[in-house]
């Protein structure tokens, strides 16, 4: 190895090997992320971050999206919108992601919403409120069912149910707050009145003082709860306390198996409308959503041992809704990506048949939700 | 009227919570002038480690005791690894290490136990008992006993025992008790410890009734201040007295107001106190001689 000639050989041989093993690998498609993994709305976050997490892999190692691989960036907001706007900022300016999924709560969603409209970022929510969708945004989406959708699918179980009086009780976050006021405006046409109208704070552990006053409001025939995390377990488990008996119903901001654990034996005969996901395995074997939500059931049980949630689900939706807009634009040019997710149709999520447009970012419509109820700590299909 | 009773049963139960933690201010209060903000901590370790245990598998009784001497362990170690090492430092300082050690406590929690809420099964079942047409849970009867028998507990150990003295008198003039022979940093390590006894039992008695999680000691902790403040800081019949008219003010406050503002209460309680009677309902305002 004395010759310099040999050695600078070799030397070259080496560098030109590097170098082509860098340049053959294409850019990776970076997909951001800030959720709530922590704090209030954890059942909600830590789900979806475990799901992105889950499906980038399987994309990547089925060899990637239009021959590249995908990187995803998650930042966890523990639910305040503050820290989620610098996460959002710092995924726009910094990470330079080619698209965003978050955040988890209508809160930190609409604290991001004017960063990716700004920065023209295709941003897919996973939060509830119709207020994100609702004047529509050019370059905001979302996957779950909207609040407005909760409290007519609600209203149209309690008319069933020949209920005309009802008393609410929401707790202080942006969802609860949007439901409530989506309730407050969709209840006329369902023949709702409601004749009580309480109020929690987000860390609150005892309700009792409120429900006391509901159940002593003349000619209350039941209770809904717009909710997301503990406030409404506590509420059910208050309900059972007092021993009111009349149907208590919940938002889809509890569909977790969580809920019931946190709830306890408080939660039978709950109802809540969710997506077909909860039900899986009760579904029929032609229902257009059995092949979906059974595949995501079972390849997040297997790698993560818990049960899936609805908010899983959304995450699952928004990844895979991207991963399509991509495929079909084939850039992550973020116009192109954009328009393609406008132009959906026909996608068959957990959450139900997604068609959007230039006026729909969102999808679905009431036959996504299904009623549930909670039999012996388990979900079961309101017929 | 059942109503009322509703609001009273659930008032003093969340109130004999709050009167613990409040005890709790005072002791430390009282023996080193260091108001220990991480006494929300010593409620949520009692809390979350009787949760853990009890979902390993391990038997009500036995859990809850563990947890409370767990809550013990972490107080004893916050005094000792925390504030002895600053012993010289001015009560100010001291009050600031126990704000960053409520945050470190929080931050391990988190990393250990996860950041998920957790349930503890009630004692002896949840099946509501009714009482005057309004109902109340078996566990609130434990909360509302319990507190009672540590009260009683400990009035005996400090007008009885002589230790218990010790303390009153570290409490009353530090100098004097030392020129007597107490071991006044003994007694500091036994005042944490004992304040981290009362807040693990609090935390142990509600997790049933509420829900507990990583970050519970934050509200608690406050409203037990306030609750102190309200009673007269030092003062242990105050603490009592602050904490029950406090979880009652909440209560009453939520119920005939507006629950949207249940947890201002507190916080308005705190700002009148210090405005117009600094020295709480019970305190003395203390002045100095120059």
């Amino acid at each position: 190895m004395r010759s310099p000639l040999l050695r600078a050989l070799i030397g070259a041989a080496v560098l030109s090997l590097v170098a082509g093993a860098a340049a053959a690998e294409p850019p990776t498609i970076k997909i951001g992320s800030f959720l709530s993994v922590t704090g209030p709305a954890a059942f909600l976050g830590d789900p979806e971050e475990k799901t992105l997490k889950l499906y980038v892999e399987k994309l990547n190692k089925a060899g990637g999206v239009i021959g590249r691989k995908l990187e995803l960036v998650v930042y966890d907001d523990a639910g305040d919108s503050d820290k989620a706007r610098t996460f959002a900022k710092r995924l726009i300016d910094q990470d330079k992601v080619d698209v965003i999924i978050g955040g988890t709560t209508t809160g930190t969603t609409m604290a991001a919403v004017p960063l990716a409209e700004q920065a023209g970022m295709p941003l897919i929510s996973l939060a509830g409120a119709v207020v994100i969708v609702e004047p529509v945004k050019k370059w905001v989406f979302k996957t779950p069912h909207t609040d407005r959708m909760a409290c007519e699918k609600i209203f149209a179980d309690l008319k069933a149910r020949g209920v005309a009086k009802i008393g609410m009780i929401a707790g202080a976050g942006g969802f609860d707050r949007s439901m409530r006021q989506e309730c407050l405006k969709v209840a006329d046409k369902y023949g709702i009145s409601i004749v009580a109208d309480e109020s929690y704070g987000a860390k609150d552990s005892d309700m009792t003082a409120q429900l006391t006053k509901i159940k002593n409001t003349a000619g209350v025939q039941a209770v809904v709860n717009p909710g997301f995390g503990q406030g409404p377990a506590i509420v059910t488990k208050n309900f059972r306390q007092l021993g009111m008996t009349m149907p208590l119903y919940q938002s889809h901001g509890v569909a977790s198996k969580e809920f019931i654990k946190l709830a306890g034996e408080a939660s039978e005969g709950v109802r809540l409308p969710a997506a077909a996901l909860l039900v899986a395995d009760i579904l029929a074997a032609n229902d257009p959503q059995k092949a979906v939500v059974a595949g995501y059931k079972k390849e997040y049980e297997a790698k993560y041992g818990s049960d899936v949630s609805t908010f899983g689900g959304h995450a699952y939706d928004g990844l895979f809704l991207a991963v399509e807009a991509i495929k079909r634009a084939n850039s992550t040019d973020k116009g192109k990506v954009r328009d393609a997710l406008e132009a959906t149709k026909g996608y068959v999520g957990t959450a139900g048949i997604v068609n959007m447009s230039a006026t729909d970012h969102m999808g679905l419509d009431l036959t996504a939700f299904r009623m549930l109820e909670v039999k012996k700590g388990n979900w079961t299909l309101v017929k | 009227m059942a109503e009322f009773l509703q609001f009273l049963f659930s008032g003093l139960t969340v109130g004999a919570t709050y009167a613990l933690v409040a005890l709790g201010f005072a002791i430390i209060y009282n023996a080193s002038g260091v108001i220990n903000f991480a006494q929300g901590e010593f409620v949520m370790a009692g809390g979350m480690a009787s949760a853990f245990l009890v979902a390993a598998g391990v038997p009500l009784p036995l859990a809850v005791i563990t947890a409370v001497a767990a809550g013990v362990a972490i107080g004893v170690a916050l005094e000792k690894f925390a504030i002895e090492p600053a012993r010289g430092a001015p009560v100010v300082t001291l009050i600031i290490i126990t704000i960053g050690a409520s945050i470190a406590i929080r931050g391990v929690a988190q990393l250990l136990l996860g950041k998920q809420f957790h349930t503890v099964p009630p004692f002896t079942g949840d099946h509501p008992i009714v009482i005057g047409g309004a109902t109340i849970l078996p566990q609130s009867l434990w909360v509302l006993g319990a507190s009672i028998a540590v009260v009683i507990g400990l009035s005996a150990f400090f007008s009885r025992s002589k230790l218990g003295k010790a303390m009153l008198a570290t409490a009353n003039n530090r100098h004097a008790a030392q020129l007597v022979g107490i071991n006044v940093r003994f007694i500091l390590l036994l005042s944490f410890g004992l304040s981290a006894l009362l807040g693990a039992v609090a935390g142990v008695l509600i997790s049933p009734i509420t829900l507990t999680s990583y970050d519970v000691g934050i509200m608690v902790g406050l409203k037990g201040f306030a609750a102190a403040m309200l009673g007269g800081l030092g003062n242990g019949v105050g603490a009592i007295a602050g904490g029950l008219l406090l979880g009652l003010a909440e209560a009453l406050g939520a119920g005939y107001l507006s629950s949207a503002y249940k947890d201002v209460i507190a916080f308005v309680i705190i700002l009148a106190v210090l405005v117009f009677m600094p020295g709480g309902l019970f305190g003395k305002v203390s002045a100095e001689r120059v």
